[in-house]
């Protein structure tokens, strides 16, 4: 019987003509090795641009206002930010999730695509998870210094004090400490160890001593070898699948800052997935907004490609659609649990005092992004680059719609307020993305943009069956 | 005493692709050699099963640093909130393995995490900033576009001449010894 069925199958076959399987190469040009890791290690070994001390220079005092904004509170008092009763929270939650929200693409490139085996991760995935380190950096600065008294702000780890009180455990912001803490740990970690291999390039390269030491140093004697790389494939890889648990975790805790109070629009279980798919979403949104530029600046449409940017721009698309559904259902459910409360909360994001901020948010993240079904939209790169700001600027909205709609206006009216920020609260915040890019234009002055042994290993010339 | 003096180490071949190291290295594993190894840009797919080496043994060290983790969370826990200075939180036990979890969750995976980094770099006896190798004058190509087999000069197989033409035979280019100075 299958006998038969196999020969007619054949038949078919013979018939038809299959349309070959077309696999766009992940690096253009038929380029070689010596191609990447001169273009890679030139881009930090040759003279410091004029552009690059420009935009450096301007990053420096952008983030100088954080730097006053902080001076002045520690000062003065927590009080110079606009937040006060009923919103307590106010914009420093909101910069807090927003920041740590675009940290999450890069742990999601860097781990979960390569879990999936995406080769098309390798040329972005050095720059992404320099972009989660910096951004969990800038994502700190906020919970830090609302603390008030910011000088106390280590009584949040588990450590002996005078005044022989420990943490208390129950509390989900307790839990956004380990979260966040090990978050920024295991990602320096991950984003060091996949340098090393590529430090013991520049350091082979180098002929200023500075460079031999300063690369030697953080290369730690990598040799090249077939035993090194062995370790260090399987290291790669358990990290890959640590950082995948941990990045779902991290924003899971994140928004149960929310969702474990009692409060109408935060008390639901559709919290953390809704919470993870948006950081994944202004994630990408960042990473585009980073790399476009830099592909440009340094000529790597070889490296960061076509199809590199379609991916992103159909990720983007993919949760920013997730993103739109759980707006959707927690309106549904809203109705559905017929409970009143729940009822206004939603009423009044949409129709309410914060109106203006609720219909930002949709355009942003939910209309903007579906703009990415069009293959000439993904095509026009400065249009993704602009509808990349406009991802990162609807999901800051989403999270202030979140924080301030519900503490604005809870269960009894009489305890309703309104909510605006002080311009310490505004120069604080603007200062941050001065902070963030002092940081990656150091990134991309002095360390490898891309991962070179990752970008070679998808190239054909990896395979040890084909001829070369 | 203004002599530097040298020592043998091995003797190095270079070749140009993947496929004629992984060629060249089943040659090598064939012949015997033991003390050997591989120098490659990328890590080559394959070449640790020519090679004969085993799984790499870094998940111990990431177990050893999840269990750890794990532990030294929920000791954390207790110790704080229910032995030292007991918390009434809600009229709740002091301790409970569920309440915490995300605590014992994320220390799981840091330590893990370091585990892994660590056992990374106890496996490949790093750091250490100088070695022999290094000597080679075209060492620095092997993390560019070149890829290398050296025979170290240990191996009980190694002989002078012999190896050398062996490595030529191998489709080894460049066949040279490498010296480690003394000072």
């Amino acid at each position: 019987m299958s006998e038969v069925k196999e020969v007619e199958e054949h038949e078919i076959l013979k018939k038809v003509d299959p349309a070959p399987w077309k696999d766009v190469p992940l690096v253009l040009n038929n380029r070689d090795y010596k191609w990447v890791t001169d273009k890679v290690c030139g881009i930090v070994e040759s003279k410091t641009p004029t552009w690059w001390w420009w935009c450096f220079i301007t990053a420096l005092c952008i983030a100088s206002f954080t730097g006053m904004g902080l001076v002045y509170l520690v000062s003065t008092g927590v009080g110079v930010w606009g937040n006060n009763n009923p919103v307590n929270w106010g914009w420093a939650i909101v910069n807090f999730v927003f920041w740590i929200g675009i940290g999450h693409a890069g742990t999601l490139i860097s781990a979960v695509l390569c879990l999936l085996k995406q080769k098309w991760r390798t040329s972005i995935n050095r720059a992404s998870e320099a972009m989660t380190v910096f951004a969990v950096l800038c994502a700190g600065i906020f919970p830090l210094f609302h603390v008030g008294r910011v000088w106390f702000a280590w009584w949040l780890f588990p450590i002996p004090n005078a005044n022989a009180i420990w943490p208390q455990f129950r509390s989900p912001l307790e839990w956004d400490v380990f979260a966040v803490s090990t978050y920024a740990t295991v990602s320096i970690l991950f984003w060091y160890m996949g340098m090393i291999p590529d430090m013991a390039v520049l350091r082979d390269r180098a002929t200023e001593t500075w460079r031999k030491y300063f690369y030697g140093f953080f290369a730690m004697g990598w040799r090249n070898a077939n035993n090194h790389w062995r370790n260090f494939e399987m290291a790669y890889l358990l990290l890959a699948g640590l950082s995948t648990p941990l990045v779902l975790s991290v924003h899971t805790i994140v928004s149960f800052d929310f969702a474990v109070a009692n409060l109408p629009g935060w008390h639901t279980t559709i919290f953390p997935p809704y919470f993870v798919a948006g950081a994944i979403f202004s994630g990408f949104g960042m990473v585009l907004t980073l790399l476009l530029p830099v592909r440009a600046v340094f000529g790597l449409r070889d490296l960061i490609t076509q199809k590199h940017i379609d991916n992103m721009c159909m990720i983007t698309l993919a949760t920013g659609s997730l993103v739109g559904y759980a707006y959707a259902m927690e309106f549904f459910i809203a109705w559905y649990g017929a409970n009143s409360y729940e009822g206004f909360a939603f009423i009044n994001r949409a129709f309410g005092n914060y109106w203006w901020s609720y219909w930002i948010m949709v355009s942003c993240n939910v209309i903007c992004p579906q703009l990415f079904w069009f293959k000439k939209i993904r095509q026009n790169t400065p249009l993704v680059w602009i509808i990349s700001i406009f991802v990162n600027v609807g999901m800051w909205f989403e999270r202030f719609v979140i924080a301030n709609t519900t503490l604005s206006r809870d269960f009894l009216p009489s305890s309703w307020g309104y909510y605006s920020p002080t311009v310490v609260d505004i120069f604080t915040f603007f200062g941050t993305f001065g902070f963030f890019s002092v940081l990656f234009l150091l990134f991309l002055r002095f360390l490898p943009l891309m991962p070179m042994c990752e970008v070679k290993s998808v190239m054909p010339q990896a395979d040890p069956h084909a001829d070369h | 005493m203004s002599d530097i003096m040298d020592i043998k180490y091995a003797a190095a071949a270079t070749f140009s692709s993947a496929k004629e190291l992984y060629d060249a290295a089943g040659k090598v594993k064939e012949k015997g050699y033991s003390n050997w190894e591989c120098f490659s840009p990328i890590p080559v797919h394959g070449l640790d099963a020519q090679m004969g080496y085993a799984r790499s043994k870094v998940p111990r060290f990431t177990l050893a640093g999840g269990v750890t983790g794990f532990f030294t969370g929920m000791l954390i826990v207790w110790f704080m909130n229910e032995f030292d200075y007991p918390l009434i939180v809600g009229g709740k036990p002091y301790f409970s393995p569920i309440y915490p979890f995300p605590v014992f969750y994320e220390l799981t995976i840091l330590f893990a995490a370091f585990g892994t980094l660590f056992g990374m770099f106890f496996l490949n006896r790093l750091p250490r900033h100088n070695h022999p190798v290094f000597e080679h004058p075209d060492f620095g190509r092997t993390g560019d576009d070149k890829f290398m087999i050296v025979i170290e000069v240990e191996d009980p197989k190694y002989d002078d001449e012999e190896t050398v033409s062996f490595l030529q035979e191998v489709g080894g280019q460049s066949v040279q010894i490498i010296r480690e100075p003394i000072v």
